[in-house]
């Protein structure tokens, strides 16, 4: 595929994930914050997302599968996993956050469950986008071409 | 680039030569280039994404993942940061903690940030002395512009520099003068001094709280307070020595300085509340702020004291209700404690005068704000004796007056002794009043203290005399203050009325009306506040009751309250003429009230005076309705008898006439 048509898909595809919500604003924040000194900021630091937040989900899966669950804990757990989906613009990974934190408080174990299970999803999910995303980019720049600031 | 940066403290120091160095001032002309951040937050992602923006915006970045290793950086190196930025939710360590330690010990400006932004948790952090608080995911907008809080905090400590060193002096010499036992005149000058160097050091404390601590001053919070106190009570207070103390509470970052001061301030208050007679005028206005928020405070310290006092056993149960039944000039309740006891921190609380105030009184709105209002809380409405003294206390609590409610011994005794006290303390005020009246008027002390309170002579001191024995017009409440308790409140604003003018406003509408109950202390507390009204004599206040004097007492009587309380206070007449003859009435209600019942301040002065038995009984007042009969009945009781005595030769007619009720000749009083 050539350059130009590998870089609209990625236009394309960068907008849909916003459209959808998968990514918000901060997304940006952290293109505009790569640049020559750190070519690779984006991939880094979402990298350091997934890491973490695997970490975390299965924490959390471990958490909630005791026999006295420690709501603390899986608050003080969602409220990590909330801030760093937030800071790098996981949008629908972040919502689905707030819901889970709504339960933990009220101690509902079904509705932690439920929003643990929804919340893996949209790791999942966006997890796949942004991995697909950055496979465009890695293929803009191997086949020579920049990867185009998307508004 | 390290992406598992949060174990290690990762510090990428730009270039030194293209860092600007911080100057004497802090500011150079890179400035905020190369600003030293120290970023604290166990999530790496957003540490990593700080980090980045951080030094996008040419900041010299530190991080680190764990709130201990941030401190541990601090502390090997105080120089080293200009900022630090932290998260709220951290495992090791909460971030509220850490804010507070860097406040304590390096004082550096504190930023805290969390994906949480719940109001409470925002507002913890002002309370905590953060500089500011972000809410993730933070934008790189908000991390440009965090230098202006660098610049801020170092503006403040210049200016708290020059002005503690003047502070420290005050202290000093206030130390001196309450060491000398205050020898008067010497005292006062010092303690004004004192007064407005902490008056100065309270504003800029106070104008400071919301960004961090500035040091050297720590501020004490409740729990710090509290730790405080335990500490103190553990050792004793005999041998409560500011190292040992220091070692208990085991808080890092206080110093034995820090302690020290706030043990001084803290032995004066119990000073306060035992009775023992010092120097009052520092205490006062290092618990008590400005004048003006003095009232709040009194009536914290009323609730305080009357607490204190209550505890102490000191203060029958009943009668604590009493005073604070009084001072909200509820009349009848006695069994009713209208204002919650402020709790003991709030004397030392510096941090707003509102918080000292406010927390003692029960609905009164506004504490702070008006002055008269205070100064009655939590006096009784039946004042016995003890009520007296304790309302004496309350009352000079208020004005930050010295009034020691003694407790021991004999209440008369100890009020004229008290009164006597205030006299010296007033230095000089308070004999002037003496001189004018010819009597200790302030013996009863509380007036003093109260008096000391108006120190805006124009209100009328309202004393709650209940002259108007049958005439309503005595109602003094109507106008104010006097309704219910009557003691002697001075307030600043010339409110002293006793009753609380200020502080029963709600009560009674006070205020201003004219009928302030200006306590006859009103003479000392004004001296005491440096003003200029006196109490007796003191031409606004005193008998005045709100400009239109004298002869108005058009329910409330001016006059000290005690003196009002008195039949003498058909002596009161004239006001015009006097003061002596409010003096006086005070007196002779005081003595009255020394009979032992406890006049039901929230009568009507009105009724005060109707009652045949001549002295004005402190069981009168509450009959008589006066209800400022603020003065603890501790009064030297021949003390007042010849005073009433006096006033009444002089001229009762008068005082009928004027008040409206019948003049209660002062022959009744028992002499």
């Amino acid at each position: 595929m050539e350059v130009g048509q590998l870089q609209e898909r990625f236009v394309d595809y960068t907008k849909s994930l916003f459209c959808e919500g998968f990514l918000d604003d901060q997304f940006l924040q952290l293109q505009q914050l790569q640049d020559e000194s750190n070519p690779d900021f984006v991939v880094e630091v979402v990298s350091l997302f997934f890491e973490d937040s695997e970490k975390l989900l299965n924490d959390l899966t471990k958490t909630l599968d005791q026999q006295f669950v420690d709501y603390k804990r899986v608050d003080a757990q969602v409220h990590q996993l909330k801030g760093s989906s937030s800071s790098i613009g996981a949008q629908r990974v972040k919502n689905a956050c707030i819901g889970f934190r709504n339960f933990c408080e009220e101690q509902n174990i079904e509705g932690c469950l439920r929003c643990l299970h929804q919340v893996k999803q949209e790791y999942s999910l966006v997890k796949n986008k942004l991995q697909t995303l950055f496979r465009l980019e890695q293929q803009i720049v191997a086949a020579g071409g920049a990867i185009p600031m998307v508004e | 680039m390290n992406l598992g940066c949060g174990q290690a403290v990762e510090s990428m120091s730009m270039p030194s030569s293209s860092v600007s160095c911080k100057s004497g001032d802090g500011v150079s002309d890179q400035f905020p280039v190369g600003l030293r951040v120290l970023l604290v937050d166990d999530d790496p992602t957003c540490l990593l994404i700080l980090e980045k923006m951080l030094r996008n915006c040419l900041y010299e970045v530190t991080k680190c993942n764990r709130a201990e290793i941030a401190l541990s950086l601090l502390r090997e190196n105080r120089n080293g940061f200009d900022i630090v930025i932290s998260d709220v939710h951290m495992p090791d360590m909460d971030g509220f903690k850490l804010l507070e330690y860097v406040g304590l010990e390096m004082d550096l400006p504190v930023i805290m940030m969390s994906a949480d932004d719940g109001k409470n948790v925002v507002m913890k952090g002002i309370t905590h002395g953060a500089c500011d608080y972000l809410i993730k995911p933070v934008r790189i907008e908000a991390l440009r512009n965090i230098w202006q809080h660098v610049v801020r905090k170092k503006r403040h400590e210049w200016k708290d520099a020059e002005q503690v060193g003047s502070v420290e002096d005050g202290e000093r010499q206030q130390k001196l003068a309450e060491d000398a036992d205050y020898s008067s005149s010497a005292n006062e000058s010092n303690w004004r001094n004192s007064k407005r160097r902490r008056d100065e050091e309270e504003d800029a404390e106070e104008r400071d709280d919301t960004c961090t601590m500035k040091k050297p001053r720590v501020v004490w919070s409740v729990e710090l307070h509290q730790q405080f106190v335990a500490a103190v009570n553990q050792l004793g207070i005999d041998k409560a020595v500011p190292k040992k103390i220091l070692e208990m509470m085991s808080v890092p970052g206080l110093t034995r300085e820090n302690v020290a001061s706030h043990l001084q301030k803290y032995r004066l208050y119990l000073r306060r509340l035992s009775g023992v007679s010092q120097h009052q005028g520092g205490l006062n206005n290092s618990f008590m702020g400005p004048p003006e928020a003095t009232f709040g405070s009194m009536s914290s310290f009323n609730g305080l004291d009357l607490q204190a006092l209550a505890a102490t056993g000191q203060l029958p149960a009943q009668s604590l209700a009493t005073l604070q039944a009084a001072a909200y000039g509820r009349s009848t309740s006695k069994s009713a404690i209208p204002m919650p006891l402020v709790d003991q921190r709030n004397l030392f609380s510096f941090e707003t005068p509102k918080l000292r105030c406010g927390e003692g009184q029960q609905q009164q709105p506004n504490n702070n704000n008006s002055k008269q209002l205070n100064l009655l809380h939590g006096i009784p409405t039946n004042m016995e004796p003890k009520q007296l003294v304790s309302l004496h206390q309350s009352a000079q609590s208020f004005g930050g007056m010295n009034m020691q409610v003694n407790t021991h011994g004999s209440q008369s005794n100890s009020l004229l002794s008290r009164t006597q006290m205030l006299n010296e303390t007033s230095d000089g005020h308070v004999s002037r009043l003496q001189s004018s009246t010819g009597q200790p008027i302030m013996s009863t002390g509380c007036a003093i203290g109260v008096l000391a309170q108006n120190n805006n002579a124009r209100g009328p001191l309202y004393i709650p005399v209940s002259i108007a024995s049958s005439t309503p017009d005595f109602s003094v409440n109507n106008d104010t203050d006097l309704s219910g308790s009557s003691f002697p409140l001075g307030s600043n604003a010339g409110m002293s009325t006793f009753s609380s003018k200020g502080v029963l406003q709600e009560e009674f509408n006070s205020e201003t009306k004219g009928s302030r109950g200006s306590l006859l202390s009103y003479d000392i507390l004004n001296e005491l506040h440096q003003q200029k009204s006196h109490v007796w004599g003191s031409q606004n206040v005193g008998l005045t009751y709100d400009a239109s004097q004298h002869a108005n007492i058009r329910g409330s009587l001016d006059v000290s309250p005690s003196v009002l309380v008195q039949q003498g206070f058909s002596s009161f007449q004239n006001v015009g003429q006097n003061r002596n003859a409010v003096s006086k009435a005070v007196f002779s209600a005081r003595q009255e009230s020394g009979h032992g019942n406890a006049p039901n301040f929230s009568r009507q002065l009105n009724t005060f005076l109707v009652d045949s038995s001549p002295s004005v009984k402190a069981e009168r007042l509450p009959d008589s309705s006066y209800q400022n009969i603020l003065f603890p009945e501790q009064f030297s009781q021949e003390d007042l008898m010849s005073v009433l005595l006096k006033q009444q030769q002089e001229g009762t007619g008068l005082v009928e006439s004027e008040f409206g009720f019948d003049g209660h000749p002062l022959d009744n009083l028992p002499v």
